[in-house]
């Protein structure tokens, strides 16, 4: 038995490592299916447009998220506190007006799901382009961040999941708002299909 | 446990004879361990999400300072995306009172036989690059490399992707990923026309 013992608690020893726990996302998106078989940088900010046309936003690293929070609470007038900076460092999507962010914060659990469910996401539109300050504020952190640990490798990438029933027009707007920062390379999330002929040109 | 205790009274009682390393039984009923060992597995092995997620990477052309300037399109098919997943094409330039659109789906028969058939150029010679490879004959860096070249000639096609304002988004998806399938190494999404709108809406009006 000691064999099989031993390859179970290597298993174990193995999947707890590597185990990544999903976290919480607040929408549910169904993403069209593609044969690219490219997988995910790491380090992206993502931008999830849901199928009515919601935007909403993630970034990866605690320090890049308190660094994104201080700078929109700044542009914003929204003073944010401590507590507050370290709920959003642990939370991942978030797709709210600025304005609101604040209340999304202090609320519970249940709250913020019910909060994302009223929600018309991150406004994209020309007047209120609160996206673009997400944008631009995330990249900074991110920069400041990678400069503190000297990961200059470790680029930023730009991620855009949107659920295959969104109008492409608001999927644009989101990539022109990019485009106004000169970020021209994306990584759009698709699900995996087969390749119809497959062959070494897979 | 309680079998390495009894194994000490056992020594304790014969203690006449000559105290040796008893041959002890060090067996420990393992099995609640192993239990645990197993319940654990399983639960991280469901847990773990293996797939990270796939992606597509697409440049979008850097915005021109300058207004642009039409270019000229000889091999080109330009893809229309319409509402309710209607999808037309027509080949080559636009030319307002002669091109025809031409309705199609998006499955293996539609959109795809059509993009086969325009790009059979590249497709032929990477076909035959392909036999190569399989032979051994190429490295695979290089094989990659000639068919990045092969798309990129002037006689390969050219796919430019219009959508309306009702077109979704996974019908734009899909449409890169069958340039993709067919070996269509330029593409572009471009914004429609006034004029190509307009044929597109007689369609929907039919």
């Amino acid at each position: 038995m000691t064999p099989m013992v031993d390859l179970a608690f290597l298993l174990v020893t193995f999947f707890m490592l590597t185990t990544k726990f999903r976290p919480d996302e607040p929408v549910i998106v169904d993403m069209p299916s593609s044969i690219s078989e490219k997988i995910l940088p790491e380090n992206v900010m993502m931008i999830t447009v849901d199928s009515i046309g919601r935007v909403f936003y993630n970034i990866e690293g605690q320090e890049t998220r308190r660094g994104l929070l201080t700078a929109l609470g700044k542009k914003y007038n929204v003073p944010f506190t401590e507590e507050e900076a370290h709920r959003f460092a642990l939370l991942s999507t978030i797709g709210l007006p600025v304005l609101n962010l604040k209340q999304y914060l202090d609320a519970d659990e249940h709250g913020r799901k019910e909060m994302n469910k009223l929600t018309k996401g991150i406004p994209i539109d020309s007047l209120n382009n609160q996206l673009a300050d997400w944008i631009a504020f995330g990249r900074i952190a991110a920069a400041e961040t990678a400069a503190k640990k000297n990961h200059d490798k470790d680029q930023l990438r730009f991620a855009i999941r949107g659920d295959g029933g969104a109008t492409y027009t608001t999927i644009k707007r989101v990539v022109e708002i990019f485009q106004e920062r000169k970020i021209n390379r994306f990584n759009l999330i698709t699900n995996l299909e087969a390749n119809p002929n497959p062959g070494p040109s897979g | 446990m309680s079998e390495v205790q009894s194994d000490q009274q056992d020594s304790g009682k014969g203690k006449h004879k000559k105290v040796r390393a008893k041959k002890s039984s060090t067996h420990i009923d393992m099995t609640p361990m192993v239990d645990l060992a197993f319940l654990l597995l399983t639960f991280f092995m469901l847990t773990t999400t293996f797939s990270k997620p796939k992606t597509m990477e697409i440049n979008m052309p850097v915005k021109p300072d300058k207004p642009e300037v039409e270019l000229k399109i000889n091999n080109a098919v330009t893809v229309l995306l319409g509402d309710k997943n209607r999808i037309f094409w027509y080949y080559g330039e636009f030319k307002p009172d002669e091109t025809q659109l031409e309705e199609t789906d998006f499955s293996a028969k539609g959109i795809r036989k059509v993009l086969l058939d325009k790009n059979s150029y590249a497709n032929d010679k990477i076909r035959e690059l392909e036999k190569k490879l399989l032979k051994g004959q190429l490295a695979d860096s290089t094989f990659k490399k000639e068919r990045v070249e092969i798309q990129g000639e002037k006689q390969s096609l050219f796919v430019l992707i219009k959508t309306d304002d009702k077109a979704k988004y996974k019908n734009v998806i899909d449409v890169l990923d069958e340039c993709n399938i067919t070996n269509v190494g330029k593409y572009a999404l471009v914004d429609m026309m006034a004029k190509e709108y307009e044929l597109m809406q007689q369609k929907f009006v039919k």
